[in-house]
C-alpha cells in the first residue's frame, strides 16, 4: 500500500477555483465585447489586446522580479483586469496610453498591495481614473460607432449621450432631442468607451453571473435601484416623463458595466449581504451626485473607488448569527 | 419541503455505491481489541483482569464518571491483557485484548428476531437500562445518551427529533437500518418518548432516501404522535441545531443546548440501539458501518462487533482498492483521515471511505480573494475567513468575540473556498484553544 | 500683496494659537513618571519579545525601576551586559544569571525516522499535532512544519532541509522562550548554554517502550538507563522510558555519551561525538562527526537492526515539507 495521505476534514471540495470564477466573468463580458467590436471595429480589438497583454506582462514582471512570488498569471485575474480596463477606455486611445493605464492598474492598483486579494481598490478603475485625470483630452474624445469601417487612428469622434445628459441636467432642456433613441441606447451603437455601448449585452452577462452564482444580486440591484430612485425624484425638465429619464440614466454611461462587473469585484466589495447592499446604495448615490452636480458627466469610476475605500468598514457588519446571542 | 435556513452547501452525495446493500454480519476476529474510550467524556474503567473469561455482552469496563459510558465485550473468550493499542491516528489508547473462543452470549440477551412491542417500564428504569447498556450517540459525536435523556432541572423536553438525515456523502448505514429495522426504530422512538414523558416525535429524512421516507411514513401512520418530515437536500442538515431548525422551525441560541427549545435529538442508529437494550437486553457491542468508495469491490453496510479489526471488515468488502490515497473514518465532510486501518471497530466508527489518490490531495492554496462564499455557506452565521486569519495570528480573544465556539466544524467554508484555503483547519485549532481558555476561566471563577 | 499679508497673518495666528493650546493641554495632562524608566528602556534591546515575562521592554523597564533588587529580573536578549547597565542606572547590583539557549530535543531526521503517511493539511505543527501522530510513527517527535521558526523573532531557528528538523543558531538565539511555547510537542527547552557552548542533551522525547520507540525512529532514546548508571553527578533520570539530563546538575563530563546505544544522548558543542567504538579504540581518530551520524556508533548487533529498519525505506521523497 502507498503512503496514506492524511489531512483534517473536510475531504471534499466544491471544485470551485479562482481561475474558474475569473473565466466565468470573462465569458460574461463576451456578449458586450462582441457588440463593441461591431461598433468600434479594429480600435476595440487593438485596445483590448494591448491592455490584456500589458496587464499580464506587468503582473508577471512584478511578481517575478520585485515580489519574488510564484507568478500568479494562471489565476486569470490579470486577463480580467486587462479586459475591464479596455472596457473603460475609448477605442481610439493611443496604444502607449493603454500601456500606461495597464502599468498603473496592475502595478499601482494591485501589486503594490501584495497581489491578488490584497488590493483595496479596483485595479482597472485605478488605471482608468489615472488616465482620465492625467490625459483628459484623449480620454474624453469618443469615437463614433462605425464598425470595422472606422479607423483606429484619427477616428471620427463626437459627443456621447452622457455629455448631452449633463447639459440637460444643467438646464438645457432642448438638448433632449439630441439623445439617441432609447432602443439604440439599449442595444448599443452610440459613442462611448468599449463597455458603454450595449446595456442589454452587459445586463445579459450580469444575469449569467448571478445565475452561475459567481456574484450575488445584492450589489447590482441596490446600485440600479438607488440610481433609478434618485433619477425619479430629480428628473430634470425636458423629458416626457420621469421613466424616460430613469431609462436614459441607467442605459447610458458605465452604469451597467460598473454595477455588474466593476463593483462586484470580489476583492474590493464587502463580504456580507447587508454590507453589499449598503455598498451598492453608496455607489448609486455618489454616481448621481456627480452626474447631477459634479464637473464630470460620468461618475461610476469615482463612485466605485470611493465606496471601495469603505469596504474594510462595511466588513465590520457581521452576518446574523444562527439563533440569538445568549445574554450573560 | 423544509430545510434549515442559513448557509449550507450541496456536495455530491455519492451514496449509490453502498445504498440498498443489505446489512451483512462481519465474522468474529481471532483477537478482539476493545478500547476503553469510545465516547466523549472520561474513559471507562476496566473491571476484568487478565485470564478472566468473558461472554458476549458482558460488562468489561464501567463508566468512569457522569459523562462516560459502560463498555461491553463484543466477543466471548479470555482476557489476554489490558494494554495500550494504536488508534487510527497513530496515537496510543488503552484497550482490553480478548482472545476469542466460541460465541457464547450472556443468557439474558434475547437473540431471537421477534419484535417486542410491549414496554411498560417507568422512565427511570428505561434511562437506567440505556445507561447500563453503554449507549452513546452513534451519529458521530458519541455523547453518552443517558446524559442527554436527563434534561437539566428547570428544562423540559417537548419533542424528540430523530436524525435519519445522513447528510454526509457516501454513508448509507442509517438509511439501510431504517429500511431493515424500521419497526424496531419506531418502537425505540416510543420508548424514548416514554422516558422523556413527551408525546411528539419528528423523524427528519432527506429526500434522497425516498424508500426510507415511505417506509417510515407507513409505520408512523400506525403510531401516535410520530411524524416523518421529508427534508430538502442540504448539508449539514444532520447538525443538531440545523436539524431542529429544519424539523420544527426553532432556533437554538448561540451557546445553548437543544433542550433550551425543548428538543432532544437522537440518531436512528442510537434509537435502534435503545430498542435493543431496553426490549432485548442487548448492550451496545456492535454497530452497522458503511464501507464504501468508488473503487471498493464490494461496498456495503456491515454489522460489526466492537473490537473487530477494521482490516477484517475491509477484507469482507474486497480489500483495500488499488490506488487508494486516503482512508477516512466516517464521511468526507467531517470524517477523520486515518493513518492505518489496524484499529478495531468501536462505537465511533460509522464508516470507512476509500478515496482514490487523485481525489485525496487538496487543491493548491491561493490568496484569499475575499469573495465571501465562506460567509454565505456558514450555517452558523460566522465569518470563517476572519476566524481562520485570527487563528493564524493567534488572536484568541477576538475569535471569542466572533463566536468561534458556535462553529460546528461542518467544513462548509473550506468546501466552498475557491482559493482552497485551509479555513477549517485553522478555525478548529482556534476553537480548541479558545475552548481551553474558556474552561480555564470558568475553573478560575469557581 | 494684500492677499499675501492676510494669508500670512491668518496662518501665523492660527499656528501660534494652536501651539499655545497644545502646550497648555500637555501641561495639564502631564503624567509624572520616574525618569529612570526611560533611561532603562533606552538600554534595553527594544525587541518587545516578552522573553523576560513582561508584556514588552517598557513593562520590563517599569518592573526594574519599581523593584528593590534585580534578582529574578533578566532580559534574556541583552543578557548580563544589559542587566549591568540597567543596574548602573538604578543603582542596584545586577544578579548574574547563567545564559541559556534553546535546544531542540529531537533527532528524528528523515533518514532515521521513516515516514509512514503524507500530511496534506494546513502547514502548522499545532494543527498536525491535534490531528494525528504525524508523518512518522513517533507521537513525541518533531513534526517539521516550523511553528517554532515562525515564532522566532530573531531569525535564530531554521528547518534543515536535510534532516527536516529545526536547528538553533546559537549566536542569534536570545532564549526568549517563544519557540518553547510555540512547539505543540514541547520538544524545545531552554538550557544553560554551558562553558564554550558545551552541554549534554538527550535528543529524544519518546515515551514509548524501547522496541516501539526504535521501530519508529532509529535515533530514539529507548530508556535503557545505561547513561543514568554511569553519571557521577546523578543528573540523569529515566522516567516514562526516556532519559532526561538535569542541566543544573550536569558538569559535562561526557561519561554518559558513549554509553548510549542509539546515539540519542549528545554532547553539543564538541568537535566530535564520543562513541563506544571510539572510546575503546583510539578516542580521537575514529570518532564519527556529529553531522554525519553514521551507524558506527552502535553496537554491531543494534547497528544491524537499525540498518534493517532503514534499508527498505531508504528513500523518503516526502521528507517533511521541504519539497
Amino acid at each position: 500500500m502507498n503512503k496514506l495521505i492524511v489531512a483534517p476534514a473536510p475531504h471534499a471540495h466544491s471544485g470551485d477555483s479562482v481561475s474558474k470564477n475569473m473565466l466565468l466573468v470573462i465569458a460574461a463580458l463576451m456578449p458586450a465585447y462582441a457588440v463593441s467590436l461591431a461598433a468600434f471595429g479594429w480600435g476595440a480589438l487593438i485596445t483590448t489586446l494591448i491592455s490584456i497583454a500589458a496587464c499580464c506582462l506587468v503582473e508577471w514582471l512584478i511578481a517575478k522580479f520585485l515580489l519574488k512570488q510564484k507568478p500568479t498569471l494562471c489565476d486569470c485575474s490579470a486577463i480580467l483586469t486587462g479586459l475591464l480596463l479596455a472596457f473603460n477606455l475609448p477605442s481610439n486611445l493611443p496604444w502607449w496610453l493603454v500601456v500606461i493605464g495597464a502599468v498603473v492598474a496592475i502595478g499601482i492598483g494591485k501589486m503594490t498591495f501584495g497581489g491578488l486579494g490584497q488590493n483595496p481598490f479596483n485595479p482597472a478603475l485605478v488605471g482608468r481614473v489615472f488616465l482620465l485625470i492625467a490625459y483628459p483630452v484623449q480620454m474624453t474624445s469618443w469615437p463614433l460607432p462605425q464598425g470595422f469601417a472606422g479607423r483606429y487612428v484619427d477616428a471620427v469622434t463626437g459627443a456621447t449621450p452622457l455629455a448631452a445628459m449633463k447639459q440637460i441636467v444643467k438646464g438645457n432642456a432642448d438638448l433632449v432631442s439630441q439623445l439617441p433613441d432609447l432602443k439604440d441606447a439599449l442595444f448599443g451603437f452610440m459613442g462611448g468607451s468599449l463597455g458603454e455601448v450595449s446595456a442589454i449585452a452587459l445586463l445579459a452577462g450580469g444575469i449569467f453571473l448571478i445565475c452561475m452564482k459567481v456574484i450575488t444580486w445584492h450589489i447590482p440591484v441596490s446600485i440600479l435601484a438607488t440610481i433609478a430612485l434618485f433619477a425619479w425624484i430629480a428628473t430634470p425638465e425636458g423629458f416626457a416623463c420621469s421613466h424616460e429619464y430613469i431609462l436614459y440614466t441607467l442605459l447610458t454611461g458605465g452604469i451597467m458595466l460598473g454595477a455588474f462587473f466593476m463593483a462586484t469585484d470580489y476583492v474590493t466589495s464587502p463580504m456580507t449581504n447587508w454590507g453589499k447592499v449598503i455598498f451598492g446604495i453608496g455607489i448609486g448615490l455618489i454616481v448621481m451626485v456627480i452626474r447631477t452636480w459634479g464637473a464630470y458627466p460620468e461618475g461610476m469610476s469615482f463612485a466605485i473607488l470611493i465606496m471601495n475605500a469603505t469596504v474594510p468598514l462595511l466588513n465590520k457588519i457581521r452576518p446574523k448569527l444562527f439563533g440569538e446571542v445568549v445574554k450573560k | 419541503m423544509n430545510t434549515f435556513k442559513k448557509g449550507g452547501i450541496h456536495p455530491k452525495d455519492n451514496k449509490i455505491y453502498s445504498a440498498h446493500q443489505p446489512i451483512v454480519e462481519c465474522g468474529l476476529p481471532k483477537q478482539a481489541i476493545i478500547p476503553l474510550a469510545q465516547h466523549i467524556g472520561a474513559p471507562a474503567k476496566p473491571i476484568v483482569q487478565k485470564g478472566d473469561k468473558v461472554k458476549v455482552g458482558q460488562l468489561i469496563a464501567e463508566a468512569g464518571g457522569f459523562v462516560s459510558a459502560n463498555v461491553h465485550s463484543g466477543v466471548s473468550g479470555v482476557v489476554n491483557k489490558i494494554d495500550a493499542t494504536t488508534d487510527a491516528w497513530g496515537l496510543r489508547m488503552p484497550a482490553i485484548f480478548i482472545d476469542v473462543e466460541g460465541d457464547e452470549w450472556v443468557e439474558e440477551i434475547d437473540r431471537s428476531s421477534d419484535v417486542i412491542r410491549e414496554c411498560n417500564l417507568e422512565p427511570k428504569e428505561i434511562i437506567d437500562r440505556i445507561a447500563k447498556a453503554g449507549i452513546v450517540g452513534l451519529g458521530g459525536a458519541c455523547f453518552p445518551t443517558h446524559v442527554k435523556l436527563c434534561p437539566p432541572p428547570g428544562q423540559k423536553a417537548e419533542v424528540l427529533i430523530v436524525n435519519g438525515v445522513e447528510c454526509e456523502p457516501y454513508l448509507t448505514c442509517d438509511h439501510q437500518l431504517m429500511l431493515e429495522h424500521g419497526e424496531e426504530i419506531m418502537i425505540g422512538i416510543q420508548i424514548v418518548m416514554r422516558a422523556l414523558g413527551i408525546n411528539r416525535a419528528v423523524i427528519g429524512i432527506e429526500k434522497n432516501k425516498p424508500d426510507a421516507i415511505a417506509r417510515m411514513q407507513e409505520l408512523a401512520q400506525k403510531t401516535l404522535g410520530v411524524e416523518v418530515k421529508a427534508l430538502k437536500l442540504k448539508y449539514p442538515q444532520g447538525g443538531e441545531k440545523q436539524l431542529i431548525d429544519a424539523c420544527i422551525n426553532r432556533q437554538v441560541a448561540s451557546g445553548a443546548l437543544p433542550i433550551s427549545v425543548g428538543a432532544v435529538v437522537d440518531n436512528v442508529a442510537t434509537i435502534y440501539a435503545i430498542y435493543e437494550a431496553v426490549q432485548k437486553h442487548k448492550p451496545l457491542f456492535s454497530r452497522v458501518m458503511t464501507v464504501t468508495g468508488k473503487q471498493v469491490a464490494k461496498p456495503g453496510n456491515y454489522l460489526v462487533r466492537f473490537g473487530t479489526p477494521l482490516t477484517q471488515v475491509v477484507e469482507l468488502a474486497g480489500g483495500v482498492p488499488e490506488g487508494t490515497g486516503k482512508i477516512i473514518g466516517g464521511g468526507p465532510m467531517m470524517g477523520r483521515a486515518m493513518n492505518n486501518i489496524d484499529m478495531p471497530a468501536h462505537k465511533r466508527t460509522s464508516g470507512l471511505l476509500f478515496l482514490p489518490e487523485e481525489e485525496s490531495r487538496r487543491g493548491i492554496e491561493e490568496n484569499c480573494i475575499r469573495c465571501g462564499k465562506c460567509v454565505s455557506a456558514c450555517p452558523m452565521g460566522l465569518e470563517p475567513y476572519l476566524l481562520s486569519r485570527q487563528s493564524e495570528l493567534q488572536m484568541w480573544s477576538e475569535m471569542e468575540d466572533h463566536h468561534v465556539m458556535d462553529c460546528i466544524e461542518c467544513g462548509c467554508c473550506q468546501f466552498t473556498c475557491p482559493s482552497h484555503r485551509p479555513l477549517l483547519d485553522y478555525v478548529r485549532q482556534g476553537k480548541a484553544t479558545v475552548g481551553g481558555i474558556l474552561r480555564a476561566r470558568a475553573a478560575a471563577k469557581k | 500683496m494684500n492677499l499675501i499679508v492676510i494669508s500670512l497673518l491668518v496662518l501665523g495666528i492660527t499656528g501660534i494659537v494652536a501651539a499655545v493650546l497644545l502646550y497648555l493641554i500637555a501641561q495639564k495632562f502631564k503624567v509624572e513618571e520616574d525618569p529612570r524608566i526611560d533611561q532603562v528602556q533606552e538600554v534595553l534591546p527594544g525587541a518587545n519579545c516578552g522573553g523576560c515575562g513582561q508584556a514588552g521592554c517598557r513593562a520590563f523597564a517599569e518592573a526594574c525601576t519599581k523593584a528593590s533588587s534585580l534578582d529574578g529580573l533578566l532580559c534574556p536578549v541583552g543578557g548580563a551586559p544589559t542587566m549591568e547597565k540597567v543596574g548602573a542606572i538604578l543603582g542596584l547590583a545586577a544578579v548574574a544569571g547563567e545564559p541559556k539557549v534553546a535546544v531542540v530535543r529531537c533527532n528524528g531526521s528523515c533518514d532515521a525516522r521513516p515516514r509512514t503517511s503524507e500530511y496534506n493539511g494546513a502547514h502548522s505543527c499545532a494543527i498536525m499535532h491535534s490531528m494525528y501522530v504525524g508523518e512518522s510513527g513517533c507521537a513525541f517527535g518533531c513534526l517539521g512544519c516550523g511553528d517554532c521558526v515562525a515564532a522566532c523573532a530573531f531569525d535564530a531557528l531554521h528547518i534543515n532541509p536535510e534532516t527536516g528538523l529545526p536547528e538553533v543558531d546559537e549566536e542569534k538565539c536570545t532564549s526568549c522562550g517563544k519557540c518553547v511555547k510555540a512547539c505543540p510537542r514541547h520538544i524545545i527547552e531552554l538550557r544553560y548554554k554551558g562553558t564554550d557552548g558545551q552541554r549534554m542533551v538527550v535528543k529524544c522525547m519518546n515515551q514509548d517502550k524501547g522496541p516501539v520507540a526504535k521501530k519508529n525512529c532509529a535515533n530514539a532514546c529507548i530508556g535503557c538507563g545505561l547513561c543514568a548508571k554511569v553519571c557521577p553527578q546523578e543528573a540523569i533520570t529515566v522516567t516514562n522510558n526516556v532519559a532526561y539530563i538535569d542541566y543544573a546538575k550536569c558538569v559535562v563530563c561526557r561519561e554518559c555519551e558513549p554509553q548510549c546505544p542509539t546515539g540519542a544522548l549528545w554532547g553539543m558543542g564538541f568537535p566530535e561525538r564520543l562513541t563506544k567504538a571510539a572510546k575503546t579504540a583510539a578516542p580521537t581518530a575514529q570518532a564519527t562527526p556529529a553531522a554525519e551520524g553514521g551507524d558506527e556508533k552502535f553496537d554491531p548487533a543494534i547497528a544491524a537492526q537499525i540498518q534493517a529498519l532503514k534499508t527498505p525505506k531508504a528513500v523518503f521523497p516526502h521528507c517533511l515539507h521541504n519539497a
